[in-house]
């Protein structure tokens, strides 16, 4: 049953692929919608079965595949591992990649290539459960890679424009930069390990015989692949490039699941980092950096899916503090409430958009809350969550992280985690705002958007509302359910009750002032943010880390790389080994030149070898003394 | 009668050969030339065998004359036959173990 929940996703892909390569012209839209969506459905029942029965206080459940690699000490298999932690993300994953898949079926009926799609939409979804179920960091490996590549192939789906290829190209470079940190990691931890065993368990059993140096730079080495799957500074970059694909790839892929892929392994390697909380302070660190960051260029943005691509880098910034400070189960659950109002916000941004015929600018929306009443509701709930107003999920969450950064004593931490509550209120209101409430500039014709893209939007709205009592604290009359069920080594919080409501009422306050100030701004009139002052224009332009980047990295790359291949490889080596061919060349010519076929000369060099020899005989060797 | 002029004579003679089988082209000439440089040969066999005293020195000349006749006949033949095929003996026509050099 295991092993179906990966395999099913990946066989439906091969079979959707084989059918659309057949023929690629014909649509076949019955078959390519009830094999694509009803694979994740099928894996949706399953895994729920599947956590049905750890629910029950079953152990983890392990299941071996068969035997990949056998080298020495080196045995590798392919199993899965279904522990606690890995049955909530499954859970999630299926249940909200199954109602994207419904809602990926309205939205890119028209296209060609809908069975291109589904089949690489399914190629994602196996590749995301294998990441997550592996039993072994090299299966966990081979799942980040295909979830890698399958954001690849999706990021450039509408591969007719070359923007498109160059958001891909950049996606899969930097992730291949954070991979490089993935591979060493796990490359030094095998060494250390000294063969005791490869699987997570035998791992976690045989961590002490680390020593805490060689642990510290795993640790590192890990979270580099976590920054560029997960997007944190300063290998974020490709996010923002990747919402170049279609609106259900941003929600499923760059927003709900794969770029919480990093978070998910560090809270999959607990028991290394909670033997080294430096280097989490670290992790903590980079993520408050990225969540602050991102939440100030997010507030200046006017693309809709921009805006939302750096809050899901900001959200992810919560979650790095969550875990790097110790409360891994906090940061799984954020990602798991993120994973619903995140959802929810890119599919009702895809809704905005086709209903407006492909308009992404907020600022030319403007009014929509008549013609779209089913999606601004669902909206309205899902900035709600995001920006911490209770009893929405995003503030049972969010506030979960902060309490933690305050009772960790870390309060540059925790004051950039609450500057950025306020932010990422202000910023997702004015986007609520400015589409929904004001005066729309023009008046457009508003597309009917169909009833398989609303209906998951409902669903996820119910989540997004409600998905935040799974895990209420003590301080809320809880008893973190969710944090208790996950049973990962959360480092211990003390704190009392009133400084917990006084945390949770100032993280509302701060909200309801973001959403304030947006209400002045944006909502009576809004005005496009315009590059006057020099901030601004900085802001606007993304801090100029693109420009940066290319101008450290790129361009002396291709510097490098002209010079290589326009002077060192022609001039230089190509001239070596022409100047040897020439001297062979020049010299067999000479040498042929003696061959004339001429007998009496070859008279004459057998005189001169038998003169040279009687010479070395007489002279040399001494035969006349 | 001192051995000393026998020797001079036997290089004079080998190296009469020696250049006139570098210098000329005309295959009767190389001949004589070879032959020339055996005589040069057998004469300093007979000579040494003479002043060593050892008649063995003498025994392989006169093997080697009896041998040099069988050559003769052999070496005649060959040139007639080569003179009958391509109507000339100058040894520079047969050059086909030449190597074929192009303008590199």
């Amino acid at each position: 049953m295991l092993s179906l929940i990966v395999i099913l996703p990946f066989f439906s892909a091969l079979l959707m692929a084989i059918v659309y390569l057949g023929n690629t012209k014909e649509k076949r839209y019955f078959f390519y919608t009830l094999i694509g969506v009803g694979t994740p459905a099928v894996s949706t029942i399953l895994s729920f079965m599947v956590g049905n029965t750890l629910l029950d206080g079953s152990a983890t459940i392990h299941h071996t595949l068969f035997q990949w690699i056998s080298v020495g000490d080196f045995n590798i298999e392919v199993a899965f591992m279904a522990d606690r932690l890995s049955v909530v993300m499954i859970s999630f994953i299926t249940f909200i990649g199954t109602l994207i898949h419904i809602y990926a079926a309205g939205y890119i009926k028209e296209d060609e290539s809908y069975g291109k799609f589904f089949s690489y939409f399914n190629l994602f979804m196996g590749s995301m459960l294998l990441l997550v179920l592996a039993d072994n960091p090299i299966m966990m490996f081979v799942g980040w890679e295909l979830v890698g590549l399958s954001s690849y192939l999706l990021i450039g789906f509408y591969h007719q424009e070359s923007s498109n290829i160059t958001a891909a190209n950049k996606a899969f470079i930097l992730n291949r930069v954070g991979d490089f940190g993935f591979i060493m990691a796990i490359s030094i931890l095998f060494i250390s390990l000294e063969g005791t065993g490869f699987t997570f368990d035998s791992i976690q059993e045989n961590i002490g015989m680390i020593d805490p140096d060689r642990l510290s730079l795993i640790g590192i080495l890990l979270f580099v692949g976590a920054m560029g799957k997960s997007a944190q500074i300063p290998l974020y970059v490709w996010l923002p490039d990747a919402m170049a694909g279609p609106t259900p790839v941003s929600a499923l892929i760059h927003a709900a699941t794969m770029v919480t892929a990093g978070v998910y392994m560090v809270a999959r390697y607990s028991f290394l980092y909670e033997l080294i909380p430096d280097v989490g302070i670290f992790i903590a660190t980079i993520g408050a950096a990225s969540a602050l960051f991102a939440a100030v260029i997010a507030s200046y943005q006017s693309d809709i899916k921009k805006i939302l691509a750096y809050s899901t880098m900001s959200q992810l910034g919560y979650m790095f503090i969550a875990v790097g400070l110790g409360a891994y189960s906090s940061g799984i659950f954020h990602v798991f409430t993120h994973a619903f109002f995140k959802a929810l916000l890119f599919m009702g941004a895809g809704a905005v958009i086709i209903a407006l015929h492909h308009e992404q600018n907020i600022f030319k929306m403007g009014g929509l809350k008549k013609e779209l009443k089913l999606v601004y509701i669902t909206m309205f709930i899902a900035t709600l969550a995001i920006s911490g107003i209770p009893p929405f999920a995003g503030f049972f969450s969010k506030d979960a992280i902060l309490v933690t950064a305050f009772a960790s004593e870390h309060y540059i931490i925790w004051g950039v985690g609450s500057l950025t509550a306020m932010l990422t209120a202000f910023y997702m209101f004015r986007l609520f705002f400015t589409v929904f409430h004001a005066e729309p500039t023009e008046t457009k014709k508003v597309h009917a958007v169909p009833n398989s893209m609303t209906t998951p939007l409902v669903v996820l709205a119910f989540g997004s509302a409600t998905a935040g009592f799974l895990g209420v604290n003590e301080a809320y009359g809880g008893s973190s359910w969710f944090n208790t069920f996950l049973a990962l080594p959360d480092a211990p919080l003390h704190l009392s009750h009133a400084k917990e409501y006084m945390l949770g009422g100032l993280n509302v306050l701060l909200g309801l002032l973001g959403m304030w100030l947006a209400y002045q701004l944006f909502a009576k009139d809004m005005r496009e943010v315009q590059e006057d002052k020099i901030y601004k224009k900085v802001i606007i332009n993304k801090f100029y880390i693109d420009e940066i980047y290319t101008f450290l990295i790129v361009k002396p790359l291709l510097f490098l790389s002209n010079f290589i291949a326009k002077v060192m490889d022609p001039k230089i080596f190509d001239g070596l080994i022409n100047l040897n061919v020439w001297t062979y060349t020049k010299s067999a010519v000479l040498f042929a030149k003696l061959q004339n076929g001429k007998v009496r000369y070859y008279a004459l060099y057998i005189l001169v070898g038998v003169s040279a020899m009687s010479y070395y005989m007489l002279f040399k060797l001494g035969v006349v003394s | 009668m001192t051995p000393e002029l026998f020797f001079l004579l036997a290089s004079v003679l080998f190296s009469i050969g020696l250049v006139g089988l570098v210098s000329r082209r005309n295959l009767f000439v190389l001949y004589m030339s070879i032959e020339l440089m055996l005589s040069s040969v057998n004469l300093l066999l007979a000579t040494f065998s003479k002043v060593l005293g050892d008649a063995s020195g003498s025994v392989i000349a006169l093997l080697m004359i009896a041998v040099i006749a069988a050559e003769a006949a052999l070496f005649l033949a060959m040139i007639v036959h080569i003179y009958r095929k391509n109507r000339t003996v100058d040894s520079d026509t047969f050059n086909k173990l030449r190597e074929e050099v192009e303008n590199a």
